[in-house]
């Protein structure tokens, strides 16, 4: 059984001009120990993914679906149980999330207050002594505890978010786009830190970034996401350097390999943005932006077709190459 | 001890000689931090954060030039300079030749001729005016006769929103990402500059689309002779766009050379350090440096990149006998071959 099993989930947001779909139909397994990076841009539906994992959307919003952590349906447990499996099962490290430290308080009590919440037995001296074990297990100083956000730089702050997501020994841990707002140097730096913290500690971890080569270096398997679909999965090496769907060769060019003659001057991208959520196109959904946009595309909506080494692809193209060569 | 590094403009060989579009001659910019009041009664000096520490660059006609670094190395600073946004304390710019002035006739003149390209098209944008009055605003501010409609159609075509008239009553929010931008760009087009300065001009837009409008800078490059000054901490928009790449580090340009070369066989440890964690970019050794750039309050005597830089922490530098100069002795850029400079003890 994988640590994570999501099958057929299904979220809309509810507003005041209707529901509005925001993930549609995603199968999803992280096996322990794995690392699976989520890919896509804005509104493709990867951090609704995530916060439907910890039941962190709001309450009116339509989730669908099993979301199975260790073979416990997470949309269907009580609160009391919840509130046990966030933090201690499965925690998350935000965008951006160095702002959402408490500026008043020193960030050693920040991260005893998580482990103090979720353990009566503890006490508050043992968890400043945990905290501080935390703090030195993402490689700064001890002594750190006794700072205020403030005093600490961006790539500092981030990695006390990531002590304090590693605070209850989860199994799963979630990156929502975890290096996006640091330098690349201080991204470096963290990423290495996760790497790490990940293979010592055999962390399971969904990588979630619009940046295709960020998660190649980090991840195992990737899935791609459009329009709140997957639309290719298969293992990071082969879906960054052969994709085969036409969006992930887009996406995977937008960030081009330094000293590759063929974007030296030629920076290549797709027209239009990616579709309003309220007005999904039809057949599928990437046909307006495709470059390889064929007959069948605006009226048949594809699935996720096999594409050889494990990997699958949802591509009317892949389903053509599939039947010819079951009628060969 | 330290000496007064030599004045290098970093121009490749085939501009010598010519007088270029603009030209930055060792600017200096700092920000005095605030005081309190006690502090300031008992006559005390708050540090001054020299963001930028004795730039010199030129930027020929029709050339894109990446300005790259980290948040912190002065690029934006170096940008605002440009933009005369912000007043130099010590050096000059001049543009075909001539310094730009201070008086605000002068200024207005010379605003006209560099124009910005903001980040984030969606922030730079009045959601409340149409896509027709943000273009008009800038003929209207400097006063450029002749028919506004005209105008501001030529330049919504320009950066390739065609028809023109059909975006005119459109509001912001009805266009799509990519498209936003292009309106920011028309804008500053509808003045007809001769450079232009872009702040990260794609980094606040999704991935699929940033290809397009960086297409479109290029295409402003050749078709109007535009020159560029990209302002990014994106090695690989650098490779895509950039004629010359100048790589800062605390203020001062570190490393600069056409993008080929600096990309290719980068010279300079920090450049070398950047390109190898870029996961675009293989074949390199990863190269991690701790810890963060120093702040600017405290720029480290001799060499700024000392306390950070591989060469030292390897021993290389005590190896090739440059580890006190490393230290102790502050410098400009050097040249390693033609057309590429770099500040570096290690170099010659």
């Amino acid at each position: 059984m994988s640590l994570l099993e999501i099958r057929d989930l299904h979220v809309a947001y509810s507003t005041s001009a209707g529901p509005v779909p925001a993930v549609r139909g995603v199968d999803l397994d992280v096996e322990r120990g794995q690392v699976v990076g989520l890919a896509g841009e804005s509104g493709c539906g990867k951090s609704t993914i995530a916060g439907a994992i910890l039941r962190l959307l709001p309450k009116e919003t339509k989730v669908e679906g099993q979301i199975l952590l260790d073979g416990e349906d997470i949309l269907t447990m009580t609160w009391g149980r919840l509130r046990a499996v966030r933090w201690e099962e499965s925690s998350i490290i935000f965008q951006g999330a160095m702002h959402g430290l408490d500026p008043v308080k020193r960030v050693g009590e920040q991260i005893a207050e998580a482990i103090l919440i979720h353990d009566p037995k503890v006490t508050e001296k043992e968890a400043l002594t945990r905290a501080g074990e935390l703090v030195e297990q993402v490689k700064l100083p001890a002594r750190r505890t006794q700072d205020y956000p403030h005093e600490l730089s961006g790539g500092q702050k981030q990695r006390i978010m990531i002590a304090m997501a590693l605070a209850c020994d989860p199994k799963l841990v979630i990156a929502d786009e975890p290096t996006s707002a640091l330098d690349v140097m201080v991204q470096a730096q963290v990423l290495d830190l996760l790497e790490d913290l990940q293979r010592d500690l055999g962390l399971s971890m969904i990588f979630i970034t619009h940046d295709l080569s960020v998660l190649v270096g980090v991840c195992d398997r990737i899935s791609v996401m459009y329009a709140g679909k997957i639309v290719e999965e298969g293992s990071a090496d082969a879906v960054f350097e052969t994709p085969k769907h036409p969006y992930t060769r887009a996406l995977s060019s937008a960030f081009p390999e330094i000293g590759d003659e063929r974007y030296r001057l030629l920076p290549t991208g797709l027209g239009g943005d990616p579709p309003d959520p309220m007005d999904i196109p039809s057949g599928c959904s990437f046909h307006p932006r495709c470059v390889d946009v064929f007959a069948p595309c605006p009226s048949t909506e594809p699935v996720l077709y096999d594409a050889g080494e494990g990997r699958r692809a949802a591509c009317l193209l892949l389903d053509g190459a599939e039947r010819a060569a079951g009628e060969g | 001890m330290s000496e007064r590094p030599p004045v290098v403009t970093g121009a490749p060989p085939e501009q010598e000689g010519k007088t270029p579009l603009l030209e930055i001659r060792a600017v200096k910019v700092g920000f005095r931090g605030r005081q309190g009041l006690i502090a300031g009664l008992a006559g005390k000096q708050t540090a001054v954060a020299q963001a930028v520490d004795g730039v010199n660059l030129t930027v020929a006609p029709g050339e894109i030039v990446a300005l790259a670094g980290e948040s912190g190395c002065g690029k934006t600073t170096l940008a605002r300079t440009i933009m005369g946004l912000q007043r130099p304390q010590e050096g000059q710019i001049l543009i075909d030749g001539m310094p730009i002035g201070t008086k605000t006739h002068d200024l207005r003149a010379y605003r006209k001729r560099v124009q910005l390209v903001f980040q984030d098209p969606a922030a730079a944008l009045n959601p409340r005016q149409t896509i027709y009055e943000s273009v008009a605003e800038g003929l209207r501010v400097h006063k450029v006769g002749g028919d506004e409609e005209e105008l501001v159609s030529a330049a919504l075509s320009k950066a390739g929103l065609r028809p023109p008239e059909r975006f005119f009553l459109l509001y912001p929010h009805e266009v799509s990402g990519g498209q936003r931008q292009r309106v920011v760009i028309a804008g500053a087009l509808a003045l007809e500059p001769d450079l232009l300065v872009a702040d990260e001009p794609v980094s606040a837009l999704d991935a699929s689309v940033r290809g397009e409008i960086l297409r479109l800078l290029l295409k402003l490059r050749d078709e109007l002779g535009l020159a560029i000054i990209v302002v990014t901490h994106d090695l690989g928009l650098a490779w895509m766009i950039a004629s010359r790449v100048a790589v800062m580090y605390l203020g001062r340009i570190v490393e600069i050379a056409p993008a080929e070369k600096i990309l290719r066989e980068p010279k300079h440890p920090y450049t070398q350090a950047l390109l190898s964690v870029v996961r675009e970019k293989k074949g390199l050794e990863r190269i991690v440096l701790s810890g963060e750039p120093p702040d600017p309050t405290r720029i480290p005597p001799g060499c700024r990149f000392h306390p950070r830089c591989q060469l030292i922490a390897s021993g290389e530098a005590a190896r090739l006998g440059i580890e006190e100069r490393c230290r102790g002795e502050d410098l400009g850029l050097l040249e390693a071959s033609p057309g590429h400079f770099v500040a570096c003890h290690a170099i010659g």
